[in-house]
């Protein structure tokens, strides 16, 4: 039972990341594809975020009388890994919107037949 | 004053060169700015390079801050050496980018293509520098951010799916980077990369730390286009504009070896790695690798997509002087860094003036050419005999100390692959020539079209990489001398 609820955090990661993942590899349209990969990336987001509690640790922000303070540089991180995120969602649907113009569908099979029958 | 700041600069310029190029008028200026930039930072890098040769470490503390609670660019021969290719290998294309960006790429998107090519430089370069893994990230996916969008630039609209699919594929590969560098930094609290290396070995039972690992290669793996992740390169190569082929082909996943090599030598260590079967995994992708995908590049009809799947081919060259693992073999790695950077940006760059002149990299479309383009028939035929490694050329040197490596392990498997693969690169090599120089011209002659030459502009820049392949193939002071140091500090103990 602990080794569930004690790393409750790290198991809905893993199952998130997974769930990611699989969209990515198996969904055929497009824009879906950009959601399972932003899935996947936000599993990322929640793990360095685990990583950075501290048990009993408190708000990292310098108060009297508070000795231990939650690690704040994985957040940091995060933020940075957060705006890599927001990026690649935003390039990745900018070709989606090309794709759509150039070839009139965003689903990868009748793409893929289409540069075949060329 | 600029000495102390060298391996700042060498990211900062074109970093802050890519917003003033987007916002200048479409025309001449962005390019002309570009090509300064990238000279400037060519030239740094080579100082750079003096300054470490001779095995010094220059430890760089961003915004003063001490490593390792601030980000730290430590630049040894290593670093150095990748840190050149790349800036050679941009100050080279951008002078030939003119005209073929002009012909390429509506005129419109000049200043944002050129500010692209900025940012990509910034996030290869800022790569090759970084001591930080957290760092390494970022400029990761600067790099390949941009990446995406140049390749998306591409005449054909197949360019535009290549560009989505190695969006998602190197999307992944840097997603399980940052996973691999959060679990890291769970088990160590240090991002900086000499201090992993010193916290690590008491960890090296520890789980976590083989699954980080674990996800720090595959995704690199994905990145350098290990076989058989290498399904993005082929299809990214071949319908990008030929400017960011060239570039892309000969610096990015040159750098994402590097990244291989660091992390597998100085963060990790080779005594974690011989534990773990990582190194006999390598061994076995490459020779799969080598013999599969030089057999695919022979088949191939398209130009641009023979030299990718050749591409592939070589990285694999390159991963297997990782997998073995001695400092023959790491000096082979290093070398074929180089060499192969010479030989594949001259092939790509004469290919290039064929689309030039003809408008398509397919082989069919090219008969005859080599007679009207003599200059850069020449250049692929050099370019190819160092490709395959004929004595005298640049190649030769980096695939007889991969030789030499595999025999002083005794690999005879590998010999025998290293040599068949050569001649599988005879092969193809001899497919565009004999297409360029024996087939008949009969379709454009009836036509009454002659070829002309390729510019001046795009000569120049081909034949300094052609005649490098050639200096580079006996004068090997620079290739090897600073791979031997660069080896030296990578594997401390091994000598």
């Amino acid at each position: 039972m602990d080794m569930i609820l004690g790393h409750y955090n790290y198991w809905m990661v893993i199952i998130i990341m997974m769930a990611g993942f699989y969209t990515v590899i198996s969904r055929g349209n497009l824009v879906k594809k950009i959601v399972g990969l932003n899935i996947f990336q936000v599993s990322v987001f929640l793990l360095y975020i685990s990583i950075g509690n501290v048990k009993g640790g408190a708000t990292p922000i310098i108060e009297k009388g508070v000795d231990l303070y939650s690690n704040p540089l994985p957040h940091v991180l995060i933020l940075t890994a957060i705006v890599v995120g927001v990026a690649t969602t935003a390039l990745g649907l900018a070709l989606v919107v090309r794709i759509k113009e150039a070839y009139g569908t965003i689903e990868e099979d009748d793409i893929h037949n289409q540069d075949q029958s060329l | 004053m600029i000495e102390n700041h060298l391996s700042l600069l060498l990211v900062a310029l074109p970093l802050l060169a890519a917003p003033i190029v987007a916002v200048l008028p479409n025309g001449r200026l962005p390019w002309a700015l570009s090509t300064l930039v990238s000279w400037s930072v060519c030239y740094l890098a080579a100082w750079q390079l003096i300054n470490v040769s001779s095995g010094q470490v220059i430890s760089y503390e961003l915004g003063g801050w001490a490593p390792p609670w601030g980000i730290e660019y430590r630049i040894d021969a290593a670093n150095a050496l990748v840190a050149l290719i790349v800036s050679g290998i941009a100050a080279l294309t951008l002078p030939y980018a003119l005209k073929s960006v002009i012909k390429e790429i509506p005129h419109q998107q000049h200043a944002l293509f050129y500010a692209a090519f900025m940012l990509c430089l910034t996030g290869l370069l800022g790569i090759a520098q970084t001591g930080d893994i957290f760092n390494l990230f970022v400029f990761l996916e600067i790099s390949s951010l941009s990446s995406y969008a140049l390749i998306s630039l591409g005449k054909q609209r197949q360019a535009l799916t290549a560009a989505y699919q190695y969006l998602i594929m190197g999307t992944i590969g840097a997603t399980f980077f940052i996973i691999g560098v959060g679990l890291l930094y769970a088990m160590t609290g240090t991002l900086n990369m000499a201090d992993l290396a010193q916290r690590l070995p008491e960890l090296y039972e520890h789980r976590t730390i083989h699954t980080a690992f674990a996800f720090i290669m595959v995704g690199f793996a994905l990145k350098l286009a290990l076989f058989p992740l290498h399904l993005w390169l082929p299809n990214a190569y071949t319908y990008a504009p030929t400017v960011v082929t060239i570039f892309l082909a000969a610096t990015a996943t040159k750098v994402a070896v590097y990244v291989m090599l660091r992390m597998v030598f100085t963060v990790f260590g080779f005594s974690f790695i011989e534990n773990t079967p990582t190194d006999e995994l390598f061994l076995l992708l490459c020779v799969t690798a080598i013999l599969s995908m030089s057999f695919y590049a022979i088949y191939q009809k398209d130009s641009k997509r023979l030299l990718a799947y050749s591409s592939v081919a070589q990285i694999a060259y390159m991963m297997l002087g990782i997998g073995l693992g001695s400092v023959l073999g790491v000096t082979a790695t290093l070398v074929h860094l180089f060499n192969h950077a010479l030989m594949k940006g001259a092939l790509f760059m004469a290919i290039g003036a064929l689309i030039y002149r003809v408008g398509s990299s397919r082989l069919e479309h090219f008969s005859g050419l080599g007679k009207q383009m003599p200059w850069t028939f020449a250049a692929i035929v050099i370019g190819g005999l160092s490709l395959i490694g004929v004595p005298g050329t640049a190649g030769f040197i980096s695939k007889w100390y991969l030789v030499l490596a595999a025999i002083e392990q005794q690999h005879w498997l590998i010999v025998g692959v290293i040599l068949m693969g050569s001649l599988l690169a005879v092969a193809y090599v001899w497919k565009i020539i004999e297409v360029l120089y024996f087939n008949a011209t009969d379709e454009r002659e009836q036509q009454n079209t002659a070829v002309k030459e390729a510019p001046l502009m795009m000569l120049i820049p081909m034949w300094v990489l052609v005649l490098a392949n050639i200096y580079f193939g006996f004068n090997t002071e620079l290739t090897v001398g600073t791979a031997e140091q660069a080896v030296k500090l990578l594997m401390p103990g091994a000598n």
